[in-house]
């Protein structure tokens, strides 16, 4: 029971890092984006790249931090991964989404983002196989915490989510407190208003897709390093991250925050109960269950 | 005679190509004056505000800032060029705080911020209270006075604005039109789109009649408000003692 509750909290924070990007790209392009989840592929094996990269060449870095198993290196590489993901992300809006959001067809963006998920996910086998990787082959072992009943966390968990809640502080910080966050909920709430307000809308649009682009790439070294990185990973998590933007209310970052944590919490507590086989339908079940009660998500406003 | 602000120049203009909704339309706007643009539904009102600030493509025809004639305006760029626009529904981000609002629209102004910020308050003493407040809790004319806020914020040459005193309480409304009366003694001039004819003739200097997006009439609103016929014809006759 405990261990399903952890498991289920690092779990939701990966989720959550995922949410946050999709919910904002979401409520200020007004489209479905399932090609968001394969950022966190792009991200992952990014990653992994740069990590091959600054080993070999900066090997005092190759050294694990304390008792992790992620190394200075990986650290670096996150950093350029998140780069990478990010100029993906305003690659793809450059090449396919501009050009249909111009023609203002809502729903062919909608297709036009499953094609490309495919295109990317399939590109991502072709270069690195369809095996599964690793960012270390070292074994890692598990802290027990208790014995009875037994609950077991890897510090690398303990480490991702420690990450992910200082991005989400950062994030909290920029859209409550500088104006940079103001114009960002303008053109959410009203992106015709926001540009008589001096707001640039093409500017604020790419802006929001590196932001989204950094943190899937973060969300997804995380998920690799905790379980393991092959290109399914897009398809893996499209589900549940979309699970989490739609419960916590498309637009909020706080509801994909604490959407993330609730369908990865409900996804591993369902465990209890559930053959493993069944643990994908439960974001379905959370999504039925909000939007019965509050049609907008848990924080979500209404949209005209 | 005073400086000609704005002049909009024959111009075609409309969401879709190939289907104008502005028929070659022409407006001149002089300086510390107030303008209001009237005529039945559809006649294109809105859609020349929203043309000279950029949001609907204009696809002939010039338009002329102090005499300069700009190329097609970027909306996020109208405040560089001293115009403020005001529109009718949702001129205020709901989800922000009044204080976010204001500071919003303060960013570009390209001048010490809070100490514009506490010039505006002091001109605007209904919103100091609520600073703090969602701008969306506000009442229909206290929404309205923070969006004139925002609009003068820039210390702009003209504001545009579109129907302000549409649903509000009579009072209110009336105190938005007396609000914009004395924003041209500092030289500010207005354009505005109403319904409220007869008020709105009241308090401007000039008027353009529009119907099918083209110019039917214009004239000095005192003039206008008298004449029996232009009354009877554009601003539905009974209304003005005009037997039909």
């Amino acid at each position: 029971m405990i261990q399903h509750l952890l498991d289920g909290i690092l779990v939701g924070a990966i989720l959550s890092l995922g949410a946050i990007g999709l919910t904002m790209v979401m409520h200020i392009l007004r489209f479905a984006n399932f090609s968001h989840a394969e950022l966190l592929s792009v991200g992952a094996y990014a990653a992994l790249v740069f990590d091959k990269i600054f080993k070999v060449t900066l090997p005092l870095m190759a050294s694990a931090i304390g008792s992790l198993s992620i190394t200075w290196a990986l650290i670096l590489s996150i950093l350029f991964s998140m780069v990478i993901t990010g100029a993906s992300a305003v690659l793809f809006d450059r090449l396919i989404f501009r050009r249909i959001r111009e023609n203002g067809q809502e729903l062919s963006m909608v297709f036009a983002s499953f094609g490309l998920a495919l295109i990317v996910r399939n590109l991502i086998g072709l270069i690195f196989g369809l095996n599964t990787k690793l960012y270390t082959k070292e074994i890692v072992f598990a802290t027990v915490l208790s014995r009875d009943p037994l609950v077991v966390v890897k510090l690398d968990q303990v480490a991702t989510l420690f990450i992910t809640l200082i991005l989400m502080v950062l994030i909290h910080f920029v859209l409550s407190r500088t104006t940079f966050g103001y114009s960002l909920r303008a053109v959410g709430e009203n992106p015709e208003l926001a540009q008589v307000n001096g707001i640039n809308l093409d500017k604020t649009i790419m802006v929001v897709w590196i932001i989204g682009g950094c943190l899937a790439a973060v969300a997804g070294v995380f998920y690799g390093l905790t379980n393991q990185i092959n290109p399914m990973i897009g398809r893996d998590l499209v589900l549940p991250v979309f699970a989490a933007t739609i419960v916590g209310g498309i637009g909020s970052v706080y509801g994909a925050l604490l959407g993330g944590f609730i369908v990865g919490l409900a996804s591993n507590m369902a465990l209890i109960v559930l053959p493993s086989g069944y643990s994908p339908a439960v974001p379905f079940l959370i999504i039925l269950a909000v939007l019965l009660i509050r049609p907008n998500g848990l924080f979500g406003e209404e949209r005209q | 005679m005073s400086e000609i602000v704005l002049e909009v120049r024959n111009i075609i203009a409309g969401y879709v190509p190939d289907l104008p909704i502005l028929r070659e339309v022409s407006i001149m706007v002089k300086s510390g004056s107030v303008n209001v643009v009237i005529g039945p539904n559809g006649a294109g009102k809105s859609t020349l505000i929203k043309a000279i600030v950029g949001l609907v493509p204009v696809s002939e025809g010039s338009i002329f800032l102090r005499g300069q004639e700009i190329d097609i305006v970027k909306p996020h760029l109208i405040a560089k060029h001293g115009i403020s626009y005001v529109p009718q529904s949702d001129n205020i981000f709901r989800t922000l705080t009044v204080r976010q609002n204001l500071e919003l629209a303060l960013r570009n102004s390209g001048k010490n911020a809070d100490l514009r910020l506490s010039e505006l308050l002091e001109q605007f003493p209904i919103l100091c209270d609520k600073l703090k407040e969602k701008a969306g809790a506000l009442s229909g004319g206290q929404r309205q006075f923070l969006a004139v806020a925002m609009a003068i914020s820039t210390d702009p040459d003209i504001i545009l604005m579109d129907e302000p005193s549409a649903g509000l309480a009579p009072k209110a409304a009336q105190g938005i039109l007396e609000l914009l009366r004395d924003l041209t003694s500092s030289g500010v001039s207005i354009l505005l789109v109403e319904q409220n004819v007869n008020q709105a003739l009241r308090l401007a200097d000039y008027c353009y009649i529009l119907a099918e997006g083209r110019n039917q009439v214009d004239g000095k609103a005192s003039k206008l408000l008298n004449d029996p016929i232009v009354g009877e014809i554009y601003l539905g006759g009974k209304r003005f003692g005009a037997e039909a």
